[in-house]
């Protein structure tokens, strides 16, 4: 039975952007993860398709979909085994932020490039000194005049060298309650005073342009604020349910994928005694992964259905942020081991997927701080 | 056992200050990038009696065992998980040629071994497996004085690289574990050997890892290493040996990725406190502390059994297998603990969790040491 409400539309739109990506993504992979960045050609060529900001409004340029169509996105995306490509974390992540706080003259700026992919987005929150503690961040935006001018920097940052528009926030120093301290603000690549720094080198998402973003004396008008002074944390509170649920998403596709590779692998690999899926502890394994598997994608599913129908689910949300990427986690380093020492060669896939994976129960909130908000959501 | 004596404690601290003097994480990084074998730090080593440490004086060895070449390479790996592996690596099959090789095959190739020369290869695999001796197809036929070797070799520590291959071969009618085959000596030099570089690795780059291909290749009968016959018995009593030797660099590996974890939670602040003031950081810093301990006393076990004439081939696959977990779990909780930084190449945890989790995938994974374990533990059944 299938929970969620998939209609013909899904599904065609599930197999064009199968097949776009086919042909347009999965045999330029390897040379991107070279690279250690994507072409923006290819955000173009998505946005063409209508694959990018495809829960985006018809209005300002979107596809008109739900989160259904999103979800598609980041499991097919998923499926190309590589993270270069983060037009979810533009799509479902970013751009949600302009759509739901930009002025209606920004939003009819800038959602429209959004969309068709000739601009990227993302978003700068962390700092090399705040990480799970937000709060402390010390990038400043301080006003003068009509302008606010930012000073400070920000790391690991999604898409850092390609992006053409970032989302900053940045705290009022003059501002007395911490948590009311933050602003987001709208900020142009080739602002004076924004600078791109090095490009990280990392354990994996090798295809993935993150990098540093700095703002020394970074002079923008006003009005690139989103919504009042000092809202910047509301915002985020209100956008971070979507947030994790994109995380989970992605650790469940990942970790369906890596399934699939070491399901097919294990059942074509003669072992001493016929396949090797016919080995009892293999088949076991197989089994424990499928189940785990299947546990995490019917949590999900259920989160899906009623984030779609608009509940505050932010417990739910934070309890799969975790127990979804660690469960990507889990499935790749037992997926290593039934590949044996061929899961030591990168021209395995499951081999570039666990370097990947390992950052999921980081990003967006480490797993400790996803089981701090439940806590504290609880009661406790 | 549970206190190593002072020349033990030597050799940790002279490991300790030659890694201190030689190891620097950028140039690690590089050789790792180009896929180079340190060669420059292998030769440092050997002066320093660190190759071969457990190889007879005769043999330009340190005369020593498996425990004080486990507390090389764990010291080794602490400090830097691939310098450590590729060094203790540098002579890896050799232990085979000191074990099973007559004493002119030993004298004419564990000197060029323990003076820095040649680094060696062994190969004895055919399929994914790092334990499976159920394919065998290699051959070694008397041809004249000669033996003609033909087969392909898996996963060749060394390949393209080394002086020699100690290769497993078929060499009689009908193979099991006592009969039908044997390991012979190849010269790298020798006529008819292919080598098929791997690529890229999950970790371990700066070691050439290689299948190797022998077409009609001809060698003396006097490179025939051991008893002829028993290739398959010697091969797993090497396998028993070098286990010990992957669970020490695990142990290291572990280690080393919680001295950083642990520097890192007592200087890091969030929330205007140490993160090393958090319950659950105290807890996983405690947790990995236990399991570091847990690796190495079993590692220590194990070797020390191998040292004093009672090898147990269950223990050598037990440590094998636990401190090759321990190490992933270990590297794993440090990434995690470091946050984000964790995941950059900067702060090497990562390279350690990718290192530890290679140990676990070669010489048999967790399943083959379980078979091996269980079939010792259990035994024959009525």
């Amino acid at each position: 039975m299938q929970l969620l409400p998939y209609t013909e539309n899904h599904h065609r739109f599930r197999a064009r952007l199968r097949k776009f990506l086919a042909e347009e993504v999965v045999p330029h992979v390897d040379d991107w993860e070279t690279d250690h960045i994507v072409p923006r050609d290819v955000w173009k060529k998505m946005g063409r398709e209508g694959f990018i900001c495809p829960a985006l409004s018809k209005e300002y340029g979107g596809a008109g979909g739900d989160f259904l169509h999103s979800t598609i996105v980041i499991e097919e995306i998923s499926r190309t085994n590589h993270s270069g490509l983060a037009t979810p974390l533009h799509s479902d992540i970013v751009v949600p932020y302009i759509e739901s706080y930009a002025s209606e003259i920004q939003k009819r700026h800038y959602l429209p490039l959004c969309a068709s992919g000739d601009v990227i987005t993302a978003v700068a929150m962390t700092e090399p000194n705040a990480g799970s503690d937000l709060v402390s961040m010390q990038t400043t935006a301080e006003a003068d005049g009509d302008d606010i001018v930012l000073n400070g920097s920000k790391t690991f940052i999604t898409n850092g060298i390609n992006c053409d528009l970032v989302i900053v926030a940045a705290r009022n120093p003059l501002a007395g309650n911490p948590h009311k301290a933050i602003s987001l603000y709208l900020v142009e690549d080739g602002t004076p005073g924004f600078e791109k720094g090095r490009r990280l080198e990392k354990m994996g998402f090798h295809s993935q342009d993150t990098a540093e973003l700095f703002f020394n004396d970074c002079r923008i008008p006003r009005t690139n604020r989103l919504g009042e002074d000092g809202d910047g944390f509301y915002m985020l509170m209100e956008k971070l349910q979507q947030e994790r649920l994109v995380c989970a998403v992605m650790g469940v596709a990942a970790a369906e994928q890596i399934f699939e590779w070491s399901m097919r692998y294990c059942r074509e690999t003669a072992g001493p005694k016929g396949p090797m899926s016919r080995s009892q502890a293999v088949a076991f394994a197989l089994v424990e992964m499928s189940t785990d598997i299947k546990l995490g994608r019917t949590f999900l599913d259920k989160l899906i259905a009623e984030h779609m129908a608009g509940e505050q689910i932010v417990i739910e949300t934070s309890m799969a942020k975790y127990w979804t990427t660690d469960l990507a986690k889990r499935i790749a380093d037992r997926a290593l081991d039934l590949f044996g020492q061929g899961g030591t060669l990168e021209t395995t896939p499951p081999v570039r997927a666990f370097r990947d994976v390992r950052v999921m129960s980081i990003f967006a909130g480490t797993n400790e701080i996803m089981k701090g908000i439940v806590a504290k959501f609880m009661g406790m | 056992m549970f206190e190593l004596t002072r020349s033990q404690k030597e050799i940790q601290k002279a490991a300790q200050e030659f890694a201190r003097g030689e190891f620097d994480k950028e140039v690690t990084v590089d050789l790792e990038k180009s896929h180079t074998y340190p060669t420059e730090i292998w030769k440092k080593a050997v002066e320093l009696g660190f190759i071969g440490i457990q190889f007879a004086e005769k043999y330009g060895g340190g005369g020593l065992g498996i425990l004080d070449a486990c507390l090389v390479a764990e010291t080794l790996c602490r400090k830097d998980s691939t310098m450590g592996s590729a060094l203790s690596l540098a002579s890896f099959g050799a232990e085979c040629l000191h074990r099973f090789g007559d004493e002119k095959l030993r004298g004419s190739f564990l000197p060029r071994v323990t003076e820095g020369e040649i680094l060696t290869g062994i190969g004895l695999f055919e399929t994914e497996r790092g334990d499976d001796f159920s394919v065998l197809d290699t051959t070694a036929v008397r041809s004249g004085e000669e033996w003609v070797v033909n087969g392909k070799k898996r996963y060749v520590i060394n390949g393209g690289t080394a002086g020699f291959y100690i290769v497993l071969c078929r060499t009689g009618e009908t193979c099991d574990e006592n009969n039908g085959t044997s390991m012979i000596l190849v010269e790298a030099g020798r006529t008819g050997i292919g080598c098929i570089p791997l690529g890229d690795k999950l970790a371990l780059n700066s070691v050439a890892i290689a299948d190797l291909t022998f077409d009609q290749v001809r060698v003396p009968m006097s490179n025939l290493l051991g008893k002829e016959g028993k290739g398959i018995a010697q091969a797993r009593a090497f396998l028993d040996e070098v286990k010990i030797l992957a669970a020490a660099r695990a142990v290291g590996i572990a280690a080393g990725a919680f001295d950083r974890a642990l520097a890192y939670v007592k200087q890091r602040e969030q929330f205007d406190r140490k993160l090393a003031q958090f319950q659950i950081t105290r807890h996983k810093i405690a947790d990995m502390a236990t399991k570091v301990e847990l690796a190495r006393l079993i590692t220590y076990r194990a070797a020390s059994d191998f040292d004093t004439g009672k090898p147990d081939p269950a223990m050598s696959a037990m440590a094998k297998m636990a401190a090759a977990r321990m190490a992933v779990e270990v590297s794993d909780e440090a990434i995690q603990l470091f946050g984000g930084y964790g995941y950059m190449t900067e702060q090497e945890v990562e390279r350690y969790y990718r290192e530890a989790k290679t140990i676990e995938l070669c010489l048999g994974t967790r399943e083959s040491q379980k078979d091996r374990i269980a079939d010792i533990v259990i035994g024959k059944l009525k």
